[in-house]
């Protein structure tokens, strides 16, 4: 490694913050997300932001960011009121952001991509060597060696990835920089290096942001914490005066769970539906459970803990390589989506806009998108029965055949779910079922969930809202770094779920 | 210390291709006794590259930036027609001419790249009206070949350096400018930005418009070039002579041969020039032993296929894995393949 250079510390005086955000709030469509929230970001101080999905501190970050303008509220960076519209504004005025999905190019050079569009010249043209011995600056400043300037993007691993985009946010001369959720996709090992270059960059005079789930995370790395909760800030100060049950406390206890249907009478946990033992592929290791006939099983997992990897290594879209699989006691292969379908397994996919549906075909053709697909033969009685699954699950369309891509989210799951109900499925695997619905479809989802479980259904549901993971379950499975760690009952405490789910020893407080 | 990584580039495994194309092509050509290698067989060949190769290294740029120019055959006998109707014979129009020519010429890709960038009309679409608009006008207005060239224009065409036509020196020329263009401007690099990712293009502050709009010009500037070229061969221009070329889907198969992503965003001149030579020689070797046409329609189809084929399975990019796909139990994570240092 080349000799450590001796990194300057910028001007700052510690008692006014770099950049402050006073009664900031923040509303989507009539729904208040951010609620007259404060933050003081300090040059030289690392401030970790956590609370639970949906306490809004994406909203903020993005506010922060320019991605997003709010609706009150101020934001001064460095004595100077600001009012970004637009990212490259918030970049120029030095507040950068490393958001999970990277803003790169993988087919051009490291160097290329941190002076996108700032590309150095000489003479009118553009300056290749400077640009790369630049980059290999802001490289050193932050102790990397390893990374050549001039390799491509895509040959790069994911944490070196993110190393670029610091390095860009650097580049621009950042006074801010936020993090959101750095460490989701990096592998233990490089987790450290992560935590080297937040230092150093803090060691540089940068006010850092810290967003992230993982609270062992952020009592490492951070100075301050502030806590959101529904929206609105819950604390702010210091982290030396907390400790992760205290955390935790302050994060949870959302008062929503009133809305989570009871099961239907006379639904009855049944026999042991689908059994896996000792499976795993690229992405999970280590996976057993058994899921029954009837049953809700819930399982919760951070972000990249292989959550939906899991959902889809159960219904073959990315398939187990090792371990057993059983359907009602017979060893099966479901090695792709059709093997899966035909044995009986349904996937409601995270993303229904990308996985779940065809957007430009109508309401009815989606609904029989899978019968069509997989049992041809059983397309005119599905005709036939579609319609009424979809009066059942009452979607509000303008007829059967509007477009898909015009309905309201929550319209567009009941498609989703009416595609899967007219194959007649004997296990229904929901990703995230509520994502960007609106509470009266969120509802719908729920009551139909406890319907299939009356039917003898064997549900799997997979989600990263604690609430609604308690809310319906009858067992929780916690995941963590691609394995299920625990096993926790389905009247566990949001804080139990929450310990077990963030790698703590099952409900025990670090 | 920096440790350059291997990577093998598109670039480089056309070149390779385009070598043991040369070797086979070759030793076929010596089994009917003939040696690939005579002067007149290179000077053949490097005339055979010299007119796909200027539209080629046009339609190079659009296609980095995800477009297409379907209209360039058109282009190049509009261009034709202009030039040799310009010069009317007489060696002092033939600047006047040129620049003419060239300026029509950019404004059919003015008009090519504000309908794609400006009205976002896809580029296979928009490029394919403009086309049917330059094919209706000559097809109305000639019936045949017209103008003439004067023999100082018809020079370019025909003479040479040793066994090197002129036409193939000012290609390779033209490509080299185009290939520093690419690599020492902004809207060089740009063209990679747009043309890779539009989204991250404009959150970087870029004019998402702008390279797009100077490929589609320089592209059909290229195209006529090319129409010259064939003017001063031809002595006359000719309102078929591009669409007899098959310069369109020709010269969009010479640029993904060479690597280049029909997606946009990433590729290379030299590969384009490679794509190019590939398909001369082929050309060179079936004329030379006489292959049946339509076979050689065959071989051109495969070696695109499979050309195609071999990038797709290169590119396919995965999800990162965490654990080893067989090995249960297997502890934490794959080789991040830099050392981390400390």
């Amino acid at each position: 490694m080349t000799e450590q250079r001796v990194v300057e510390k910028r001007e700052h005086d510690p008692g006014t913050p770099v950049l402050s955000v006073t009664g900031v709030s923040k509303s989507f469509f009539g729904v208040r997300v951010l609620h007259d929230v404060d933050l003081e970001l300090f040059s030289g101080r690392v401030h970790g932001l956590v609370g639970e999905n949906g306490a809004g501190k994406s909203t903020l970050m993005k506010i922060i960011a320019g991605v997003y303008e709010r609706d009150t509220g101020e934001i001064v960076l460095a004595g100077e009121a600001v009012d970004h519209t637009h990212p490259i504004q918030a970049m120029r005025a030095g507040i950068a952001t490393v958001f999970q999905e990277f803003n790169l190019l993988p087919e051009r050079s490291v160097a290329e991509n941190v002076f996108l569009g700032r590309e150095p010249r000489r003479a009118g043209f553009v300056d290749n060597k400077g640009m790369a011995s630049r980059t290999a600056e802001l490289l050193a400043e932050l102790g990397i060696d390893f990374i050549d300037p001039t390799a491509r993007v895509g040959t790069l691993t994911v944490a070196e990835q993110q190393i670029v985009e610091v390095v860009k946010a650097l580049s621009f001369d950042a006074r801010v920089i936020s993090m959101d959720e750095p460490t989701a996709a990096l592998a233990d090992n490089e987790v450290e290096l992560l935590y080297e270059i937040v230092r150093k960059l803090a060691a540089r005079g940068v006010a850092v942001l810290y967003v992230s789930h993982r609270l062992k995370e952020v009592f490492d790395l951070c100075d301050t914490i502030t806590v959101l909760k529904d929206g609105a800030l819950v604390s702010s100060g210091p982290a030396a005066e907390l400790d992760t049950p205290e955390l935790v406390r302050r994060m949870v206890g959302r008062s929503i769970s009133t809305f989570f249907p009871p099961v239907v009478a006379g639904t009855a946990v049944g026999e042991t539906r689908l059994s896996v033992a000792d499976a795993g592929n690229a992405y999970l290791d280590g996976i057993d459970f058994e899921l029954r006939a009837g049953e809700i099983l819930g399982v919760a997992g951070l972000q990249g803990s292989g959550r939906t990897e899991l959902a889809e290594a159960v219904f073959g879209a990315v398939p187990f390589t090792r371990g057993r699989v059983e359907l009602d006691g017979r060893p099966v292969r479901i090695a792709n989506p059709r093997a899966g379908v035909k044995a009986g397994l349904a996937l409601v996919t995270e993303d229904r806009k990308a996985q779940g549906l065809a957007l430009g075909q109508s309401v009815v053709d989606n609904a029989l998108l899978v019968i069509r697909g997989v049992f041809a033969r059983r397309t005119p009685a599905a005709r036939r029965t579609v319609p009424g699954i979809l009066s059942s699950l009452e979607v509000s369309s303008r007829g059967l055949d509007q477009e898909v891509q015009y309905l309201s989210g929550g319209n567009q799951q009941k498609v989703v779910l009416a595609k899967w109900l007219a194959t007649g499925p004997r296990v229904v695997v929901f990703d995230e079922p509520t994502r960007g619905i609106d509470v009266g479809a969120k509802i719908a989802v729920y009551q139909l969930m406890r319907e299939l479980a009356h039917q003898g259904v064997a549900i799997l549901m997979i989600s990263s809202e604690l609430p609604e993971v308690i809310g319906m379950s009858d067992r929780i499975l916690a995941m963590h770094d691609g394995r299920l760690v625990a096993e926790l009952p389905g009247d566990s405490t949001e804080e139990a779920v929450l310990l077990a789910a963030a790698g703590h020893a099952s409900g025990a407080a670090a | 210390m920096t440790t350059r990584r291997l990577r093998l580039d598109n670039t480089v495994i056309v070149l390779f291709a385009l070598i043991g194309v040369i070797i086979i092509g070759a030793v076929l050509v010596s089994t009917v006794g003939r040696n690939f290698f005579s002067d007149g067989n290179i000077r053949d060949i490097l005339t055979g590259m010299s007119v796909l190769g200027f539209v080629a290294i046009g339609q190079t740029l659009v296609i980095l930036c995800a477009s297409l120019d379907l209209s360039v055959p058109y282009v190049v006998s509009l261009s034709s027609l202009i030039a040799a109707e310009t010069m009317q014979g007489r060696q002092e129009n033939i600047l006047w001419a040129v620049i003419l020519t060239l300026l029509v010429a950019a404004a059919i890709g003015l008009a090519n790249g504000v309908i794609v960038a400006g009205l976002k009309v896809n580029g296979f679409i928009a490029t394919l009206g403009v086309g049917l608009i330059i094919k209706g006008y000559l097809a109305t207005e000639y019936k045949g070949t017209a103008g003439s060239v004067p023999w100082e224009f018809q020079l370019v065409g025909a003479s040479g350096l040793g066994p090197v036509p002129i036409s193939t020196i000012i290609m390779v020329g033209l490509a080299v400018l185009v290939a520093l263009f690419l690599r020492k401007t902004r809207t060089g690099h740009h063209m990679f930005a747009v043309g890779g990712n539009p989204a991250v293009s404009r959150l970087s502050g870029l004019r998402t418009w702008q390279p797009v709009v100077v490929a589609h010009v320089m592209c059909s500037v290229m195209a006529a070039l090319a129409g010259l070229l064939l003017a001063s061969r031809l002595g006359v221009g000719s309102p078929t002579v591009g669409s007899q070329g098959g310069y369109d889907l020709l010269s969009i198969a010479a640029v993904v041969l060479g690597g280049t992503l029909l997606l946009g965003g990433r590729g290379s001149i030299w590969g384009t020039i490679g794509g190019v030579a590939i398909f001369a020689v082929l050309d060179n070797v079936m004329s030379v032993m006489q292959v049946n046409p339509f076979l050689k329609d065959v071989v051109r189809g495969i070696v695109i296929v499979a050309a195609v084929a071999i990038y797709t399975g290169r590119a396919i990019e995965r999800r990162r894995a965490r654990f080893s796909k067989d090995a249960s139990g297997s502890a934490g994570t794959p080789p991040v393949d830099a050392e981390v240092a400390r």
